[in-house]
């Protein structure tokens, strides 16, 4: 009599500030697959949970804003390379996921490593498209540069639990910001395991958070936490209550808020927007003059 | 002040106006001397052209105006450096300086008459009784470049013959090489042989050639050595280069005379030089002696205009102001 | 240092000095103002539709100027209708045709600078050297610039083929009235929007002198409506469902208000808000320039800027020689007669923001900072306040932490480079900052960490059309000016 090896089965936790907790509130919830087959239980993030998070988030933002672009360029390409690693992983759990076949899940995972390539060149471009010299008609040197806004919430897309994911979480943290991101309500997985790649990755802790549970939940917190900077409110496309709910919350300190787009097709070009949409322009000034100042002449 | 060279001519001479002990061993080396020098605040210079242009937008009207006027026209050193000036010339410069405005006695005389040392006996003569005082260029103007007992020689000759005032010139080859000890030395010299044989010394104005500086940061400095040296006044240009008086290079001068007074309480005049042709250029730099200055620069003992041409047109703008009409070249006197 | 008393060197031109300037008024027959305007709807002037009017006052003398209509929910149901039927026309003409209008406007601004200049020192109370040196000449170039992208929005980096938002509504302060208009107006056209524009309620002539400047230029009816009323004007506009577009310049919690306003709508939002900026002084500054900066950042118009300088960081061993400059500085300010040619410090724009500045000066007092002004003798009518120090101010204090709008500047220090940038920082606000020192990888180091949208390095307030100006944080969101100017009226 020949018995299955019984699989060791995988405990999915947040990941914050480079740790992998377990939520606060110790609540879990169950995650199925498309049938509704149980998949894991999925820790259930806590307003403390998000808390947690936005300071880890706000701790690593120095330093991962002053990286160089560099850097930070090949920070996302190695984030590309180790999940390149866990392609199988990943197809296996997409394809759980959203209910789609093996080669369709495989070209969602192949899609998101190819975003994560994608945005890891952007690191030090972006600065040449968004920013430059400004001619001002006086003796001044003047030159705008773009500046990553701070900690951004990203409340990330449902239907799309990895590639959707890595296209709202990666043109966040190229430009220096630092995310929390809430994973899929429905389909967290993907987004807990992705967490172990940047892990893995040389991405510094708290560059990425994520957190799994209710986007409502998590958002509120979120978007009227005062050491927020910016939203990405991807996960209300289909809740345009909650969506105004989370703007107006939002706008007590002024967040940047990125609305929320009819659910497309997450494999289409990205352009340019979700990178400029967390970005600052920062223009200085500094006067030029001439060599010879006495001899100039009045 | 304790500087070697103060210290080597003490019998010969008198010294400077004493400096505040703070500042006296800033001369004492080469070496202090540029570190204090380059140590004074920089210059932007697009923020100093900036409020001279500011200062430059005043409106002065009416009353103010022929205050302005008046006081502008005491304040002249009435000019003439030419290599063809004659005892003629210098007579014929003299008469304006007594009477600028034949048409109207009111007018206030200029200051001093300029001139070059050869010609200081004439123009002592000339000017005998009026109260217009005698200046006269030294130290090989306007180059500068002769041997140091040649300058010293030069103002010496001037001296006992009348001048009331020297206006020497600074080796800008020297300063520019960063010798500032050199130029700090010179001018000492130049101030000891300033010394009028029965006491007294004539005063002692030293210009700088801005144009030839050709910094702002230089300018400060400049004004720095040679206040340190003990000059009565500074100058900024001779009038024979490209650019002479601004003002913001005359701004910068202000301000300098400012803060050495403040640092030592000792206070010394400006003279900006060449290229002031208007009474809109005069009262720009009038406006900025008043809101840089104030009331204790506003007078011909500490404020003075290198030129010539300025005159008339002052006294044009003054007839009009008196008479209403504007006035025409042929109502004032070419001299 | 820090009273009175204390003997000043070099004595500046006190009003009692040897050298007095005489009166030098700038001629107010330049400009003629009707005793009442209305509305600008749909290329006409009319009433509103209930017939409400306000004056409008001289802040330097109190006298009543003219009186405007007052802008009800019909008019500016009328005059968003009127954009709304001007936008097919206005956005499908040629780029090169709305690049010719916009030039038009700029040439004609040109024109009438004078005028406009000393209308905008009577109904705002800056002085005329202001609105005629900075305000009137950064309008003309401002529409001249925006002019020029009109036909090449193509290559501004929004796409191959940026299209206009639609409708855009503006609201714009009263502080720099024409030149908030010029910042509004300019890019919006040149997209190929159409706009309705409420001026503020303390100032709106500029803005309907400038609809007759529309008219002159031959610009299509309803391309640009202005209505003027007060904020319940404003909140209308903003909520009005045929708007695309928002745009406001003004208050914090305004722009809050407006943020929740517009929240849940596909309406585009931009906002140019408060700011408490730090002006950082090194040991190794250009001193006198340094005071020229500091001056100018906080007293220019006042002080009534979103990015004045109202924050001195001066650094420990420089504080007491600076001051002294700084105070020696302030004697030789002329406040006075906005209409004075040598005016330096005008008026405050109305009783409510002479309220408001009175209230936190007195704050400051109460909280223990140390009052100075220069000694000045203010006008009998009319709303004024003396330029102000206040010295030993230290973070927690209100004057170092509200927006006051006026000219009242706070003094605090700091030892390192690390601790001024902490404290520039220190600060909800994030629109602008300076920075003072001779030593070139400093500024660039200190500029890199500073949040706000513009550092001025060894300057301050400057403004060109090229360059783009907004806030980091609660200062506000968008960029206004340069190519940035433009991403907020276009679609990609």
């Amino acid at each position: 009599m020949s018995t299955d090896r019984v699989n060791v089965l995988k405990t999915y936790k947040l990941y914050v500030g480079g740790k992998f907790p377990r939520s606060e509130s110790g609540r879990v919830y169950e995650v199925t697959d498309s049938k509704g087959n149980w998949l894991a239980n999925a820790p259930r993030s806590s307003r403390k949970d998000a808390r947690d998070a936005v300071v880890a988030a706000r701790k690593a933002f120095p330093g991962w804003s002053g990286a160089t672009a560099y850097n930070r360029g090949q920070v996302l390409y190695r984030v590309a390379e180790m999940l390149e690693g866990r392609r199988e992983q990943f197809a296996a759990e997409v394809a759980a996921a959203e209910g789609l076949s093996r080669a369709k899940a495989a070209a969602q995972v192949d899609a998101a490593i190819d975003r994560w390539v994608w945005y890891a060149g952007w690191s030090d471009k972006v600065a040449q498209i968004a920013g430059g010299a400004n001619p001002v008609a006086g003796p001044y040197f003047n030159l705008s540069t773009p500046e990553p806004t701070g900690v951004v919430a990203v409340l990330a897309p449902a239907g799309s639990s990895l590639l959707g994911l890595v296209s709202v979480v990666a043109p966040v943290i190229v430009t220096g910001n630092t995310a929390v991101v809430v994973a899929d309500e429905a389909a967290p997985l993907p987004a807990l395991s992705l967490a172990e790649v940047l892990a893995t990755s040389d991405v510094p802790g708290g560059v990425v958070n994520v957190l799994a549970g209710s986007a409502a939940e998590l958002g509120a917190p979120l978007a009227a936490h005062q050491d927020v900077n910016a939203v990405d409110l991807a996960a209300t496309a289909s809740d345009t209550g909650l969506a105004t709910e989370l703007e107006v919350a939002a706008a007590d300190n002024l967040k940047r808020v990125l609305r929320p787009a009819p659910a497309g097709d997450w494999t289409a070009d990205p352009g340019t927007g979700r990178m400029l949409a967390f970005l600052e322009t920062k223009t200085v000034w500094h006067p030029t003059g001439g060599l010879g100042a006495a001899g100039s002449s009045y | 002040m304790t500087v070697g060279y103060a210290r080597r001519y003490a019998p010969l001479v008198t010294m400077p106006p004493s400096v505040a002990p703070a500042l006296a061993d800033v001369t004492a080396s080469d070496a202090a001397l540029r570190r204090f020098l380059h140590g004074l605040p920089g210059v932007d210079a697009v923020g100093l052209d900036a409020r001279a242009a500011a200062l430059g937008t005043r409106s002065i009207k009416t009353t103010a105006k022929a205050y302005a006027i008046d006081l502008a026209i005491s304040m002249i050193d009435l000019t003439t450096l030419e290599g063809a000036d004659t005892p003629g010339k210098v007579r014929s410069l003299c008469a304006k300086g007594r009477a600028p405005d034949p048409s109207d006695r009111t007018a206030p005389s200029p200051a001093a008459v300029c001139v070059y040392p050869d010609m200081v006996p004439v123009a002592r003569e000339a000017l005998a009784g009026t109260g217009v005082l005698v200046a006269s260029v030294a130290t090989a103007f306007p180059a500068g470049r002769a041997p140091i007992e040649v300058k010293l020689a030069d103002v010496r000759a001037a001296v006992a013959a009348g001048a009331d005032e020297i206006d020497m010139v600074i080796d800008r080859g020297a300063f520019l090489s960063g010798r500032y000890l050199k130029v700090f030395e010179e001018i000492t010299a130049v101030r000891e042989n300033c010394a009028r044989a029965g006491g007294g010394a004539a005063r002692l104005k030293v210009i700088f050639e801005n144009g030839e500086l050709a910094t702002y940061d230089n300018v400060r400095r400049a004004s720095w050595l040679a206040m340190l040296a003990g000059a009565d006044f500074i100058k900024t240009s001779t009038g024979k280069v490209a650019v002479n008086a601004t003002p913001p290079n005359t701004l910068v001068m202000l301000e300098a005379v400012r803060d050495f007074r403040d640092a030592t309480g000792h206070q010394v005049g400006v003279k900006p030089a060449g290229g002031i042709r208007t009474t809109k250029d005069a009262i720009t730099y009038l406006v900025m002696v008043n809101e840089t200055l104030g009331d204790d620069w506003l007078s011909p003992h500490w404020f003075r205009f290198g030129a010539s041409g300025l005159l008339n047109d002052l006294l044009m703008q003054r007839q009009k102001l008196s008479s209403g009409r504007y006035s025409g070249p042929d109502y004032v006197t070419v001299d | 240092m820090t009273n009175e008393s204390t003997p000043a060197t070099g004595s500046p031109a006190a009003p009692s000095g040897l050298f007095t300037y005489a009166p030098a008024p700038e001629s107010r027959a330049v400009v003629d103002i009707a005793p009442s305007y209305g509305l600008f709807v749909d290329g006409e002037f009319r009433e509103a539709a209930d017939g409400g009017v306000m004056p409008t006052l001289s802040p330097a003398t109190e006298e009543k100027l003219s009186e405007v209509a007052h802008a009800g929910a019909a008019d500016v149901d009328a005059a968003v209708r009127a954009a709304r039927t001007a936008f097919t026309g206005w956005s499908a003409l040629p780029g090169a045709e709305r690049a010719k209008y916009l030039f038009r406007i700029a040439r004609i601004v040109q024109e009438r600078s004078r005028e406009l200049a000393v209308l905008e020192t009577l109904d705002n109370g800056k002085p005329i050297k202001e609105s005629r040196d900075a305000d009137l000449p950064l309008v003309a170039a401002h529409f001249f610039y925006y002019a020029g992208w009109a036909d090449k929005l193509d290559h501004a980096g929004f796409g191959p083929s940026p299209r206009p938002v639609g409708v855009a509504a503006q609201v714009i302060p009263w502080n720099f009235p024409l030149l908030m208009l010029a910042w509004k107006i300019a890019p919006a056209l040149a997209c190929g929007n159409t706009v309705v524009l409420k001026p503020a309620e303390t100032t709106p002539l500029s803005a309907l002198f400038f609809a007759d400047i529309c008219r002159q230029a031959g610009l299509p009816r309803g391309v640009v409506n202005i209505l003027t009323g007060d904020g319940a004007t404003g909140a209308a506009l903003v909520a009005h469902d045929g708007v695309d577009k928002v745009a406001f310049t003004g208050s914090t919690a305004v722009g809050k208000e407006i943020a929740r306003t517009v929240a849940g709508t596909s309406k585009r939002l931009t906002l140019e808000l408060g700011g408490k900026g730090a002006n950082i002084v090194f040991d190794d500054a250009p001193l006198d320039q340094a005071v020229e900066g500091i001056v100018n950042g906080v007293f220019f118009n006042q002080g009534q800027v979103c990015c004045a300088g109202s924050r001195l960081l001066v650094q420990e061993s420089v504080h007491d020689e600076l001051l002294t400059a700084l105070q020696r500085r302030l004697r030789t300010l002329r406040v006075g007669d906005p209409l004075d040619k040598n005016t330096d410090v005008g008026a405050i724009n109305s009783a409510e923001q002479l309220a408001r500045i009175t209230e936190l000066a007195e704050s400051g007092e109460a909280e223990g900072a140390e009052r100075w002004s220069a000694p000045c003798e203010l006008p009998s009518r009319g709303y004024w306040f003396a330029p102000t120090l206040f010295l030993g101010v230290s973070q927690a204090h209100r004057v170092a932490r509200e927006e006051i709008f006026g000219p009242v500047l706070s003094v605090l220090t700091f030892r390192t480079p690390e601790e001024a940038v902490a404290k520039a920082n220190n600060t909800p606000y994030g629109l602008s900052a300076g920075v003072w020192t001779e030593k070139g990888s400093r500024i660039l180091a200190v500029a890199e960490r500073l949040r706000a949208g513009v550092v001025w390095a060894n300057t301050f307030n400057k403004f060109d059309p090229t360059s783009p100006f907004g806030g980091y944080r609660e200062s506000g969101f968008g960029r206004e000016g340069g190519r940035h100017g433009l991403e907020a009226y276009l679609e990609h």
